[in-house]
Parts: structure tokens; C-alpha cells; sequence
């Protein structure tokens, strides 16, 4: 009896053991020394597939640093030993018939130089070898510090799943902390699970996928409730079909709000920069009564010195921008001032005038950047922190270069406010614009207000090129390119307000983006603009039409 | 019978009128004359191309003549005149195009050659009637007299005005443009039409064809300006000013102003749709650039280079301007548009009444008392409706 127990006893200790050091082995093998390490790894190049797996285990097991980079080189055939004195080294991913490689020393990971590549020979993997290295790396890669890899990780095994991979995910699950991981890892054990037979297992992991948004989870959904050629359902489990046709529905639900959102986004981005050009307009046409056909040249002009702060400093791209927002804001100020004080200054109160002088000037202008820059297409640099997309979720994302454009303008506008309201020449240049004699009664030099509106409005144009110079090519047709729908913006949103362009500006550019996808893009500017002047019939001075004084003399 | 006999007597005590009707014949006579007529080593021999060229200068002339209509009169400054040019001209190109008939280059007999390229089956409905010169000359005038009475009725009911109504026709000539640069619009596309081979039975490549038209151009032209002379000239055309220069007085006074306008921005739509029939058949081609809302502006220029609110100053402007332009085009192309751009300047801050006004300007300024100059400047400022 007591021998009984004792033998019990022992077998179940083995067995502990025995699962213990299978789950945790890592924990419990020893740190190899660089020594070992290097002895362990001498031993590949002679080795048998055999021999290979197990000194492959011995150092994946090692928790030596540079484990991971040799296991690595392993499975990507990068791993080569010396010939003359069987030496083991990196080499460096290249082409495939370079006649050196680059070494890299497998202990240090440093680079030691080249070496022909006929002195060295590749130690090959089999694709078992290969097999458990990959899992290696998973494996390498979901304990990873970085919790950006271990999703990589796990999408990347959600590709190819199987009883092994199956198991991996679920030792993470356990351990996981970061909630993205883990969902994600969720979302692969239940996609796991749908393969399975057990009713209540399969409908847990459908209500688990719900909360997914991707498409690779819809198809597999979708796969369940399709119906074969015979007309019968693919899927015979009844409850299964209905669960999974719920989760379909509302999934898509969701993705097609996202997409909506997407849409919208995208909407509000090319509105901005129509609110950026309109702003400007806004100013010069509604404070000062002066139609500035050239304030798309200004844009331009804008445009122009971001490419040439971006040419004067080429090692900064990141920083020329901003140095180029302030250069550009100058530059246009100066030019309208210019453009005010030799022109515009003597044909007050004949707008119809103005606006031809304007263009005239707006050619000039044009034609100057042709001559200095030719006609061709100048591409300004987009900065890195400026590129790449955010990945908000599965369904949606923004580009970072659209996502900058509206914070710009959102910045540019409240610095308009802060101007127009809280500073001495903004309290000027409203009074000139609701009551100029008497704002002149009261002492204010209203000529020089006028130089200073224009100046602003037209900063505020050099500004919207900077934002342009990000999104399109800079060429000399840049600013007819959007004058026409800036015009179009500020009689929507109301002259001589700096919200109705706002307000203008937003919703063009999200009828624009709306009515794309059905129309085209030209029928839908055509569109637009036919919807503009209808609504001109009914609100012929815009959505925030002028009032008290000023409004008579527009 | 009294309102006639008022008119033609005004014409008749008008010297400007007068000199410049006999200008208009004397070019009829003498620049056909000098092509056909000259032998070509002659120094005074007018090139066939030197013809067209005259013909393009007239059309463009009879456009400014329409833009000076409404601008110069009533004070409607319209930056879209080269839509109703364009249209006017389109109606034309689509029975020149059916003309060709099966002497294209794919020997269709019904379907014009861009829309056998395009693979279309049938002729659209709106090309029916076209191979029937009446009925294209119909169209000339209804197409863009329909439309500027759509959008005329929309905006003045609604009282757009001054630089609203600018850019509102601004817009409409671009979107125009936009839409005739699509293929499946059933216009040609970005290449519109060409290769016209006949007009009515007379070939398009013979120079007595093109002196022909010439006069006629300059034909319609004097009769577009009697026409446009004749309402200026009376009692509506009084109106009109008035509205130009007093807008919400002259309706106060219980005129209806939408109406009056109305009916200027027909005419004048209607005009500038003639004209341009007349540009393609000389020019022998018309595509969606026409619509570029920088023509439109050139015109403008014109009539304000050679004077508005006088109607031959329309035609002076719109043939020194158009001359000037292929001159700077052909010897230094990039020159062109600081030229244009500097006159759009140099004319509204000095000529206040162009060139035909220059006379009198310069006798003002030559006196040099300053309150003449200043009256000067004032009575010109009427021409517009101002803000003070």
C-alpha cells in the first residue's frame, strides 16, 4: 500500500515536472554564456537536421541576447560559416549575387566588414527547421517589450492558425497586460474556434467577433451563412448561421458609420483648406469692400517660399516648415501691401475696378513665377512627422498630412479671432469696416488700416500656400486652381465674416466629398456650384449676411 | 412713330457713330480687296491666315460689344460672356461637324469622327436637327439666349448684384468649362471640334469663303451695334442707365428693374452667341478653352482698353487688344501676360473712359485746372454705381 502511494506519489511528481518544465522552460534553463553560447553555435555548420534542431532549441532556450538575431539569420538563410576556420557569421540582408557579403559578428552584432562569397558557406534549414524557427520567432516577437510587435505578432500567426500557433496565443493571452494585444489575441482564438464542432464554444466566439471591425473577420463570418451551389446552407448548426448572420450585420453597421466618419474627415480636410484660402478673401472682400482677384497668386506666393525655405535648408525638412509658416506670412503680407498701397488705395468705392486691376496684377504675378521658376512642378517635401496615416481603428484612419492641415487651420483661425478682437488693430480695422467717416471722426488713420487689412488678409493667403504646398504640386496655376471656389465659399458663407467663411468653407468641401463618390469629381463641383446659386436666390448675401451700416454700401 | 424718328435722328447727330459705320464698310471693301484681289508678291497683299485673323479680331469685337451692352449701360460687369460665345459657337461647330458627313476620317455618315473613336452607337438627341444649317443658326441664338435668361431671371429676381453677379457668371463659364471637358458629355471632350470641311456647300479651305465671311462678321457687327444703338438710344435705354447709375432709385420710381435687365442680358447673350458662330467656321475650331474664364476677362478688358459706355469703343478696344495679343504672342510669348496685366492696371487707374475718351481726358488734363480733372474723374465713377 505505502509502496503503492510512494509509486503514485513519484509519477505524479514526474508528471508536474514534467508539464512544468515544458510551459516554463525558458525560465528554468540556464543562461548560456557568451562562451557556451559560441560553442553551441559552432557546432551548426557540421550538425545533421537532427543535431540542428537541437542546438537550435539549446539556443533559443539560452536567453542570450543575440539569440534572436542569429535565429533570425537562420530562417532567413543568412547565417554562413567560415570555410577556412569554420567561424560563424551574420551577413547582411542584399542581393542575391553579390559577389561580398557584409559580416556581422554573432556575438556582439556589430559589423566586422566583408568577405568574399565564395570563402563562406550557408548552413541551410530544412522546413522543419524552418517551422520551429518561425515559431521561435513568434514566440521571440510576442514577448516582445514593444507591445506595437506583439500585435504584429499576433496578426501576423492569425494568418496561418494551428494547433501550435493556437497554443501560443492562448500561453499570451494569459500574460498579456497591453488590452489591444489582447484583444487581438481574442479575436484570433475565436476565429480559432469557429473551425471547431462545439456549438457553445462557436457561439461565444461570434459574440467575441462582434466587437470587430475588420474585413478578414466579415469574410469569415460571411462564410458561414453563404449558401452552397445546391441550395442548401453551408453551415448546418442553425443557431451558429443565425449568431453569425447578427454579428455580420453588425459589423457592417459600424464599418459603414466609420466609413461615413472617414468620409466626413475627409470632407472637413479639403474644406479647411478652402476655409484657409476664404478666410483671406474674406477680409479684403467683406472689411474692406475690395474684390482681390490676385489673393490666389498670393496663395501661390506662399507656396513658393515654403519650396524655397525647404531649398535653403535641405538637411531640416522637418523644421523648414516651420520657419517657412512665418517666411511665407511676410512675404504675402508685404506683397498685398505692396499690391494695396500702389493700386487698389486709388480705386476705393469702384469695385467693379478693383477687381479688374486685380487680375491684371494676379496675371503678372503669374507670369513672374513662370519666368523665375519655369511652369513646371515644383514638389515641396512633406516632413516626416507630417507623412504616414494614424490608424485610429481597423475601419478607420486619417493621413497625418490632412489630420496637420485642419489643426493649422483651426490654429490660423482662432489667431484670426484673437487679432480681429483683442488687439488694437483689430478693434481698427472693424470700425473702418462697420463706419468708416466716423471711424476716421474718432482719429483712426483710416488709409493706413486699409494697407494693414490687406496686408493681413493677404499673410493670412501666404499661409493657406503653406498648407497647399503639403497637399499639391507648387506650380504658377496654383492659386486659379482654388480662387474660383474661395469666391464661391465666402458668397455662400456671407461677406465680410470671418465664421460664415468658416461655416462656408467646411460644408463645400464635405458636399464635395459626399457627392464624389456618385457624381465624379467634376460633376460634383459642377453640382455645387449649381446648388450655390440657387442658394443665392434664396439668401443672396450668404449664410451670415452682413448687417446694421455696412451692409448697405456691398 | 414719333419713338423711330427720336432714334434715328439721335443716330444721325451722333458723329461717332457715324465715323465709325463707314470705318466698318471701308474694311468690308479694301481688306477682302487686298487678299483676293492684290497679287500675293505685293507688299499690300493680305495673307489668307492675315484674313481669318481680321475675322477673329471682329468676332471677338462683336463679344466685346455685347459685354459693353451690359457693362457700359447697366452696369451688370458679367466675367462669364465667353459661356454664351462658347455656346453660340458649339451650335455652330455641331452642324459643321454634321457636314462633314461621311468624309471623315472613319466615313461615318451620321456619327461625328470623336464619337466613332468613343465607340458610341447612335447620334444623341441633341445632335438632331443639326445637319440643318437654320436650324443651327436657330440654335445660335436660343441656346445661349435660354440660358442667360435662366440665370438672368434667377439673379436679378433675387437682386445679386455689382460683384456677386460677377462672380456668380465667374462660376458659370467654369463650370461650363468643366463639363464640356468630359468626353461623355457627347462635345468632343478636351478636343471639341475640328477638321470642318464645308459651310453650306462652299469650302471652308477657299479664301473668297473666308472674305465672304469676313463681311458678313463685319456685316453682323454693324447691325449688332445699330441694334444695341437704337436701345441705348431710347426710352427703355434711359432706363437702363438709370438703373446703372441709381439702382434702387430707378426702381422706387416704379420701373421694374429685374425686367429691364433682364431683357439687356438677353440681348446681349444673344449677341456674344452669334459672334462666336461666326469665330468657328474662320477659325475652324472650337473646344472647351473658350469657356476659360480668362476669356471672359480679356473681353472685359477690352471694352474697358477701348472705352466703355460707348459701344464702338468696344470694338476699337477688342481689335487693338486682340491685335496686340498675337503681335506679343508670336514675337515674345512670355511678354504677353505682364502686357495684359499691366493694361488691366494701367487703364482702370488712368484711362477712366479708354481710348475712345482719351481726346477729351487729355483736353481736361491739358486745361490742368484741377476741379475739371476731379469732374472729370467724377462724371466717369458714374459709370459704375459707387460707395461713398
Amino acid at each position: 500500500m505505502k509502496k503503492r502511494l510512494l509509486r503514485l506519489g513519484a509519477q505524479w511528481l514526474f508528471l508536474v515536472l514534467l508539464l512544468t518544465s515544458r510551459s516554463t522552460g525558458p525560465l528554468y534553463a540556464q543562461p548560456l554564456s557568451d562562451s557556451g553560447f559560441l560553442a553551441a553555435l559552432g557546432e551548426l555548420p557540421d550538425a545533421g537536421f537532427d543535431d540542428k534542431y537541437r542546438i537550435v532549441e539549446q539556443l533559443a532556450q539560452s536567453g542570450h541576447p543575440s539569440a534572436r538575431a542569429v535565429l533570425t539569420a537562420l530562417l532567413e538563410d543568412r547565417l554562413y560559416c567560415r570555410t577556412q576556420d569554420k567561424k560563424v557569421f551574420l551577413v547582411k540582408p542584399g542581393p542575391e549575387d553579390a559577389p561580398t557579403l557584409e559580416l556581422i559578428d554573432p556575438l556582439t552584432l556589430k559589423d566586422i566588414g566583408s568577405a568574399p562569397t565564395d570563402t563562406l558557406d550557408k548552413i541551410v534549414a530544412n522546413n522543419r527547421l524552418r517551422t520551429i524557427l518561425e515559431q521561435m520567432r513568434a514566440r521571440f516577437r510576442l514577448s516582445s517589450p514593444d507591445a506595437a510587435t506583439r500585435l504584429q505578432a499576433v496578426r501576423d500567426i492569425e494568418q496561418n492558425l494551428n494547433a501550435d500557433t493556437i497554443q501560443l496565443l492562448r500561453e499570451r493571452s494569459s500574460t498579456e497586460s497591453d488590452s489591444r494585444v489582447k484583444k487581438e489575441i481574442a479575436t484570433g482564438l475565436a476565429l480559432a474556434v469557429l473551425d471547431g464542432s462545439d456549438t457553445q464554444a462557436r457561439l461565444s466566439a461570434i459574440a467575441t467577433l462582434r466587437g470587430s471591425l475588420r474585413q478578414d473577420v466579415v469574410n469569415k463570418l460571411g462564410s458561414l451563412i453563404e449558401k452552397s451551389p445546391d441550395g442548401g446552407y453551408v453551415e448546418s448548426d442553425k443557431q451558429v448561421r443565425q449568431a453569425a448572420e447578427a454579428a455580420v450585420k453588425s459589423i457592417d453597421l459600424r464599418r459603414s458609420i466609420y466609413s461615413g466618419v472617414q468620409t466626413l474627415f475627409f470632407g472637413v480636410s479639403l474644406g479647411s483648406v478652402l476655409v484657409l484660402s476664404a478666410i483671406g478673401l474674406a477680409i479684403t472682400f467683406g472689411v474692406m469692400g475690395v474684390i482681390n482677384m490676385a489673393h490666389g497668386e498670393l496663395m501661390m506666393l506662399g507656396a513658393y517660399s515654403t519650396y524655397l525655405v525647404q531649398m535653403a535648408m535641405p538637411e531640416r525638412i522637418g523644421t523648414s516648415i516651420f520657419v517657412a509658416i512665418p517666411v511665407a506670412f511676410v512675404v504675402s503680407a508685404l506683397a498685398g501691401v505692396l499690391i494695396e498701397r500702389m493700386v487698389i488705395r486709388f480705386l476705393y468705392g469702384r469695385p467693379l475696378e478693383t477687381l479688374l486691376a486685380t487680375f491684371g496684377i494676379s496675371l503678372m504675378l503669374q507670369q513672374l513665377a513662370r519666368s523665375i521658376f519655369t511652369p513646371l512642378n515644383r514638389s515641396v517635401k512633406t516632413p516626416a512627422w507630417m507623412s504616414g496615416t494614424l490608424q485610429l481603428n481597423e475601419a478607420l484612419s486619417v493621413t497625418h498630412n490632412r489630420l496637420d492641415i485642419v489643426i493649422f487651420t483651426v490654429l490660423v483661425f482662432a489667431a484670426l479671432l484673437v487679432v480681429l478682437k483683442r488687439t488694437r488693430i483689430g478693434l481698427e480695422i472693424r470700425a473702418v469696416s462697420q463706419n468708416r467717416p466716423m471711424a476716421r471722426a474718432m482719429g483712426i488713420r483710416s488709409s493706413w488700416v486699409d494697407a494693414m487689412t490687406f496686408g493681413l488678409g493677404s499673410g493670412i493667403a501666404g499661409l493657406a500656400g503653406v498648407a497647399l504646398s503639403q497637399i499639391t504640386n507648387v506650380n504658377p496655376n496654383l492659386g486659379q486652381a482654388y480662387i474660383i471656389d474661395s469666391f464661391m465659399v465666402v458668397v455662400f458663407g456671407g461677406v465680410g465674416n470671418v465664421w460664415g467663411a468658416l461655416m462656408g468653407g467646411l460644408s463645400m468641401g464635405v458636399v464635395n466629398q459626399l457627392l464624389e463618390p456618385y457624381t465624379g469629381a467634376v460633376l460634383a463641383k459642377i453640382a455645387v456650384l449649381v446648388a450655390l446659386v440657387l442658394f443665392i436666390q434664396t439668401r443672396p448675401r450668404g449664410l451670415f449676411p452682413p448687417t446694421g451700416r455696412a451692409s448697405e454700401n456691398l | 412713330m414719333h419713338k423711330y424718328t427720336t432714334v434715328w435722328v439721335s443716330a444721325r447727330r451722333d458723329t461717332g457713330t457715324k465715323w465709325f459705320l463707314c470705318g466698318l464698310v471701308l474694311i468690308a471693301i479694301v481688306l477682302p480687296y487686298l487678299n483676293l484681289a492684290v497679287p500675293v508678291s505685293s507688299a499690300f497683299h493680305l495673307s489668307n491666315y492675315g484674313l481669318r485673323l481680321v475675322g477673329k479680331y471682329f468676332c471677338y469685337a462683336m463679344l466685346a460689344l455685347a459685354v459693353d451692352l451690359i457693362w457700359g449701360y447697366c452696369g451688370i460687369l458679367s466675367l462669364g460672356h465667353g459661356a454664351f460665345f462658347a455656346l453660340g459657337g458649339y451650335a455652330m461647330g455641331m452642324y459643321l461637324m454634321r457636314e462633314i458627313g461621311p468624309r471623315g476620317v472613319y466615313g461615318n455618315p451620321v456619327l461625328p469622327d470623336f464619337m466613332v473613336f468613343l465607340n458610341w452607337k447612335s447620334l444623341p438627341w441633341y445632335w438632331y436637327g443639326f445637319n440643318h444649317f437654320g436650324f443651327a443658326l436657330l440654335m445660335v441664338v436660343l441656346v445661349p439666349g435660354v440660358l442667360a435668361l435662366a440665370f438672368g431671371w434667377f439673379a436679378f429676381r433675387s437682386r445679386v448684384t455689382g460683384v456677386y453677379f460677377s462672380i456668380i457668371t465667374q462660376a458659370l463659364t467654369y463650370a461650363l468649362m468643366l463639363g464640356f471637358f468630359r468626353n461623355d458629355m457627347g462635345f468632343g471632350g478636351n478636343n471639341g471640334f475640328t477638321d470642318f470641311k464645308d459651310i453650306v456647300g462652299f469650302n471652308l479651305d477657299s479664301p473668297r469663303v473666308h472674305a465672304v465671311l469676313l463681311v458678313i462678321t463685319l456685316a453682323m457687327v454693324a447691325l449688332s451695334y445699330a441694334a444695341c444703338r437704337a436701345i441705348v438710344a431710347s426710352r427703355a435705354g434711359r432706363v437702363i442707365r438709370a438703373i446703372r447709375d441709381a439702382e434702387s432709385r430707378t426702381r422706387f420710381l416704379g420701373y421694374r428693374v429685374e425686367n429691364y435687365k433682364l431683357f439687356v442680358f438677353v440681348l446681349s447673350a444673344v449677341i456674344a452667341g452669334i459672334a462666336g458662330a461666326l469665330y468657328v467656321p474662320q477659325i475652324g475650331i472650337i473646344n472647351p478653352s473658350e469657356f476659360a474664364p480668362l476669356n471672359s476677362i480679356e473681353i472685359v478688358i477690352c471694352v474697358a482698353v477701348g472705352g466703355r459706355g460707348t459701344l464702338y469703343g468696344a470694338v476699337v478696344g477688342a481689335v487693338l487688344v486682340n491685335y496686340a495679343k498675337t503681335y506679343f504672342t508670336t514675337a515674345i510669348p512670355e511678354a504677353w501676360n505682364y502686357v495684359l496685366g499691366a493694361l488691366f492696371v494701367l487703364v482702370t487707374l488712368f484711362l477712366p473712359r479708354g481710348i475712345v475718351g482719351l481726346s477729351s481726358y487729355l483736353r481736361v488734363l491739358l486745361r490742368g485746372r484741377r476741379g475739371a480733372i476731379r469732374q472729370f474723374r467724377m462724371e466717369s465713377d458714374k459709370l459704375e454705381p459707387t460707395r461713398k
